[in-house]
């Protein structure tokens, strides 16, 4: 039997229903990776080892009794962005340090109903904002395949804990890339579904109309069965969408013969290093030779992505972080002199460097005479953008490109400069201003180090995505691929 | 287009964020490059383009007028670091 | 000084923002209840307190209130309306903004028609009306150096209704302030209660020199919770302005408030500093989308309006117009009116005397509203019933209804406990008549003698025979005929 710790959460789950092992055993046994290694990665905020052994107690009576949920006795991990009720949700921050939950997530409420145990929170870019896990108040997360390169950000927590075989999946946030980049650089899968597919409701907003909440795993079989539970309507979330969510394992093993792929040439252009080019190509001839066709199509537009994403993301995140002043929760400066110095010192002592110049860009970019040349603007490209992608799906049924322009950097390299930091996501982002499916596939190593296999479909067409990257690990190794470090 | 101390000061008073002499240097220098980059959507022709403010087009959805929620003042206080008689507290306001 | 009401050579342009808290059992964008005077922050949910991870979902009700509101004042209802956030920082506040309508409100071009100083309909404009969520209370009192934060009423649905700046005086700005306040009402989308702060008004004021076009500066005034402080303030405002021009000063642009304990206003400079508000779509909301079907559907469900009740109320009882005004100016009084008619059949004049006059002075006596009345319409109706088939006179009419009012029991149970019942029995009363004609020989001589207007002594002296019951009708008639022959 292979070790517990390297099954797939679909392995994990035969497995404990043909009674090989309990789920108080797996979860013992993450446990014990997790509190063994984790001081290499930090890739937790908080581990909840001793609820995580009640729920797989509660789960392993419910199987015998025969009433599990569909995640019955699996193990998981949140993004410490999800509420949990309870449970510390820091968000990566200072501001939340010591913020205890009052209500869960609807993702967790979800999941937990599916009988999913919870090992712990994850460590993040603080309120998501980054894409190397440096700005976590809680310290940089490490990269399994090697430990002086970033996971990628902001779900670089759950990445890295995906990677290091610390559970089989983890949920993730993804508001331009921050599911997809940080799956990419530790060669795992990251699926951020269509925007309105899985509640926002308890995953604390950066910028609400680019949030999707998804997941990490190492398949896409795994991904499909995660997804398919968090998936679907929530009344106290508006921008929810009320549609039937399909059975997204029904059809992932039907073949993709026939499947139009298209190709933007814009992301082959320079920016993209050579070696990491080379294995996209690789990826994309396999899903050739599976008979899916490639047809070229045009984004011309996507230059602009990043400009615009950078005036909307800071924008909404300006106006979701006013909240957080000090007063019903959340960091309070002492001793403040009056009502202006409680909500500065507040504000400017519990947020770090990324959120304060985050806060301040979509401030200007808002505010009298700005916001016309900034915010107006970017709503205007954003509908080009998205216009692009339209035209796109009339001719091809989903989009295959690189994730990220090159594997892992080394941690400290882009730290001192916004912009080429920002630059990481440019090839996730489109997806997030047009609300549409995406997902990363480990599909090689450059120097040692994973990169992935970027596809985009049309809205609420997870299907075929998770289908097409099924079928090409039917055909591929590389999400078995494991860091020496963590076998 | 770059911004000056001044700008950056009044951004910082509009967000309620308290900087220290460096971090007004650097954000001075470092916000300078992000407007400048996203300075880049100017070159965008978007004559007639319609602002597109949601993902997805749809309606607002409405919920029934019912009241589902009770007290759990006490619950929700927790995390508050200064409440007394069930108030949050705030350095005096002067109207 | 210039005096109030003298402001010649001078134009006063004012602008009406009013704030109407509507009826709903639950807040715009949560599902807390609204109830007034529930114990601090037992009534904020996590929504209302603005934690991480929330979201807004919109009360269908406060769609169908504005839509009703934009019909009932000739208004066009946005079938496409969106929902912004103005972003500012204040402790009432928990979210650092407040989602409201800027750009796309769901009422907007409507008009509302008062009466003018002349006495002519005057039209005023309404700009639109639009949607947004209360801010929560700040207490002041019996904290030392602190203020405590209440957020109960945060999240309660307001309707803004914003007038074009056609008010020229004080008085036009309280007639148009009234006008909407019962329109309100009438439509059941607000209570309407000023000392609970569910009706607030705001008044943007400046003064011009007669015949110019352009505007003079505007303050705002704020704080305006009755409609008696409204008028002072407005008037204390535009002397101000005047004077101030007179002694070649200038108006600035800012928020003033009025302080009712010392009559006066004064500059908010607090409020003034760095407003930027940095209004944009809220991204947790969609745009709300009504079809022609759904307006069609609140147009026919539309109540009475109160113009409209007015002239039915002047055709269908035959009321003086002044009346039908008075009994119309809110719903609950014209339903009193009308159930009081109903239940006495052909009265409706003696109705109205009695609901606008005696029934009027008892509640405004005791402070009370129409819903609080001692007496019901049913009783009040008994009560007009005897005084149309002359069981009683109107007199003793008023003693029966201070009887009632003090609750001995309806009119017929009053009359009988207290033998008021009117004497119409033309022996008796005759024989009444004999008496006091014999008792007084030299009046009847002298009203002989052609001084007609002893008639009165001799009528007071049969009702005073008979303690008030006899019916003065009959006494005059018989007293003429038994004198004259």
């Amino acid at each position: 039997m292979t070790a517990l710790h390297s099954q797939t959460l679909t392995e994990l789950a035969s497995g404990l229903k043909k009674g090989e092992f309990t789920s108080v055993e797996l979860t013992q046994v993450l446990l014990d990776r997790i509190a063994a290694h984790d001081d290499k990665l930090n890739a937790f905020v908080t581990v909840t080892a001793s609820a995580a052994l009640a729920t797989a107690s509660r789960a392993d009576a419910a199987r015998v009794a025969g009433i599990g949920g569909a995640l019955n006795g699996l193990p998981i991990i949140h993004k410490d962005i999800f509420c949990t009720r309870g449970i510390k949700t820091t968000c990566g921050s200072k501001m939340l340090e010591n913020f205890v939950s009052p209500y869960d997530a609807t993702v967790v409420q979800k999941l937990a109903d599916a009988g999913a145990v919870v090992l712990g929170k994850s460590n993040m870019d603080e309120f998501a904002m980054g894409s190397s896990n440096e700005t976590s108040y809680f310290g940089p997360v490490k990269n399994p395949w090697n430990p002086e390169c970033s996971p990628g950000g902001s779900s670089g927590g759950s990445s890295a804990s995906v990677a290091a075989r610390f559970a089989p999946a983890a949920t993730g946030t993804d508001t331009g890339g921050s599911i997809r980049q940080p799956a990419a650089l530790t060669g795992t899968v990251g699926v951020k579904p269509t925007y309105g597919r899985v509640s926002r409701y308890g995953m604390i907003a950066f910028a609400s109309s680019l949030d999707q909440a998804g997941v990490i795993t190492r398949s896409s079989e795994d991904a499909a069965r995660l997804l398919g539970v968090m998936a679907g309507f929530d009344e106290r979330d508006s921008t929810s969408i009320d549609q039937p969510v399909p059975d997204y394992l029904a059809s992932i093993g039907d073949s993709i013969k026939g499947l139009r792929v298209g190709i933007v040439r814009q992301h082959f252009d320079a920016g993209l290093e050579e070696q990491t080019g080379a294995r996209v190509k690789e990826a994309i001839a396999v899903l050739e030779s599976l008979g899916a066709t490639t047809v070229e199509v045009d984004l011309p537009n996507l230059d602009m992505s990043v400009p615009t994403y950078y005036v909307v993301a800071p924008a909404e995140c300006s106006s979701n972080l006013s909240r957080f002043d000090g007063v019903r929760f959340g960091y309070r400066a002492d001793d403040a002199e009056d009502l202006l110095d409680l909500y500065c010192r507040s504000r400017g002592e519990g947020f770090g460097d990324e959120v304060k110049r985050r806060i301040m860009t979509g401030t200007y970019v808002l505010s009298a005479g700005y916001y016309d040349a900034y915010y107006l603007k970017a709503q205007q490209v954003r509908q080009l953008i998205a216009d692009d992608f339209r035209k796109a799906f009339a001719d091809v049924d989903l989009i295959a490109g690189p994730t990220t322009p090159s594997p892992a950097f080394k941690l400290g390299d882009k730290v001192d400069d916004p912009i080429q930091m920002y630059l990481n996501d440019i090839y996730t982002i489109g997806a997030n201003l047009a609300g549409l499916p995406a997902m990363s596939v480990p599909c090689g190593l450059v120097d040692d180090l994973p990169v992935g296999l970027h596809l985009v479909g049309a809205h609420f067409n997870e299907e075929t995505l998770l289908r097409c990257a099924h079928q090409y690990q039917q055909q591929t190794e590389w999400h078995k691929a494991c860091p020496e470090a963590f076998k | 287009m770059s911004l000056d101390k001044d700008q950056v000061r009044h951004i910082a008073m509009l967000a309620r964020l308290k900087l220290t002499d460096e971090e007004y240097a650097i954000s001075v220098q470092k916000l300078s490059k992000i407007v400048d980059f996203v300075d880049q959507l100017s070159a965008a022709d978007t004559t007639g383009v319609v602002p597109m403010a949601h993902p997805l087009d749809a309606a607002q959805r409405l919920r029934p007028d019912v009241v589902t929620e009770s007290n759990e003042r006490d619950r929700y206080q927790e995390n508050a670091a200064s409440v007394s008689a069930g108030l949050y507290l705030v350095p005096k306001v002067l109207e | 000084m210039s005096a109030a009401g003298s402001n010649s050579g001078w134009e006063v342009v004012i602008g009406l923002e009013i704030h109407a808290q509507l009826a709903t059992t639950s807040k715009i964008f949560s599902a807390s209840s609204t109830a007034y005077g529930a114990e601090p922050n037992t009534q904020a949910n996590l929504v209302d307190l603005g934690y991480p991870g929330v979201l807004p979902v919109l009360n269908k009700e406060v769609v169908r209130m504005a839509a009703l509101f934009g019909l009932a004042v000739n208004a066009t209802v946005a079938r496409r309306s969106v929902f912004a956030r103005k972003n500012y920082f204040y402790p009432d506040l928990p979210k650092g903004y407040q989602i409201s309508q800027l750009e796309l409100p769901i009422v907007e071009h409507g008009e509302m028609f008062i009466t003018d100083a002349d006495g002519n309909e005057k039209r005023i404009g309404i700009t639109r009306a639009h949607l947004e969520e209360d801010a929560g209370k700040s207490i002041h009192e019996g904290l030392d150096t602190s203020s405590g934060i209440d957020l109960n009423r945060a999240g309660t649905p307001l309707l803004e209704i914003v007038s074009e700046p056609d008010l020229r005086s004080a008085k036009e700005a309280v007639a148009y302030l009234k006008k909407i306040h019962t329109i309100v009402r009438y439509l059941g989308i607000s209570d309407g209660n000023m000392q609970e702060g569910s009706f607030r008004c705001d008044a943007n004021v400046s003064v011009r020199p007669m015949g110019q076009e352009e505007l003079g500066t505007r303050a705002e005034l704020k704080n305006l919770n009755s409609f008696r402080f409204i008028e002072k303030a407005i008037n204390l405002e535009v002397e101000r302005q005047i004077d101030r021009i007179e002694d070649g000063g200038t108006v600035v642009q800012e928020t003033r408030l009025y302080d009712s304990d010392k009559d006066e206003t004064r500059s908010m400079r607090s409020k003034e500093e760095a407003n930027d508000y940095r209004y944009f779509p809220d991204p947790d909301l969609l745009p709300v989308e009504i079809s022609d079907e759904y307006i069609e559907a609140v147009r026919e469900s539309m109540p009475e309006l109160p113009v409209a009740k007015q002239s039915r109320f002047v055709d269908e009882y035959g009321l003086k117009i002044d009346d039908a005004e008075i009994l119309t100016a809110s719903r609950a009084l014209a339903d009193y009116y009308e159930a009081v008619v109903e239940a006495t059949g052909a009265t409706a004049q003696i109705a109205a005397n009695w609901v606008i006059g005696d029934l009027a002075g008892a509640l405004n006596r005791e402070g009370k509203d129409i819903g609080e009345s001692n007496i019901s319409a049913a009783d009040l109706a008994g009560l007009v019933s005897r005084i149309h088939d002359n069981t009683i006179s109107g007199k003793i009419a008023k003693q029966v209804f201070e009887a009632m009012w003090d609750g001995e029991g309806p009119a017929d149970e009053i009359i009988a406990a207290k033998g008021l019942k009117q004497i119409t029995d033309s022996s008796a009363i005759e024989a009444v008549v004999d008496t006091v004609i014999a008792d007084n020989p030299e009046q009847v001589a002298e009203y002989k003698a052609g001084k007609d207007k002893l008639i009165g002594f001799f009528v007071g002296k049969v009702m005073q025979e008979t303690k008030g019951q006899a019916n003065p009708g009959q006494v005059n008639q018989i007293l003429k005929d038994k004198l004259s022959s």
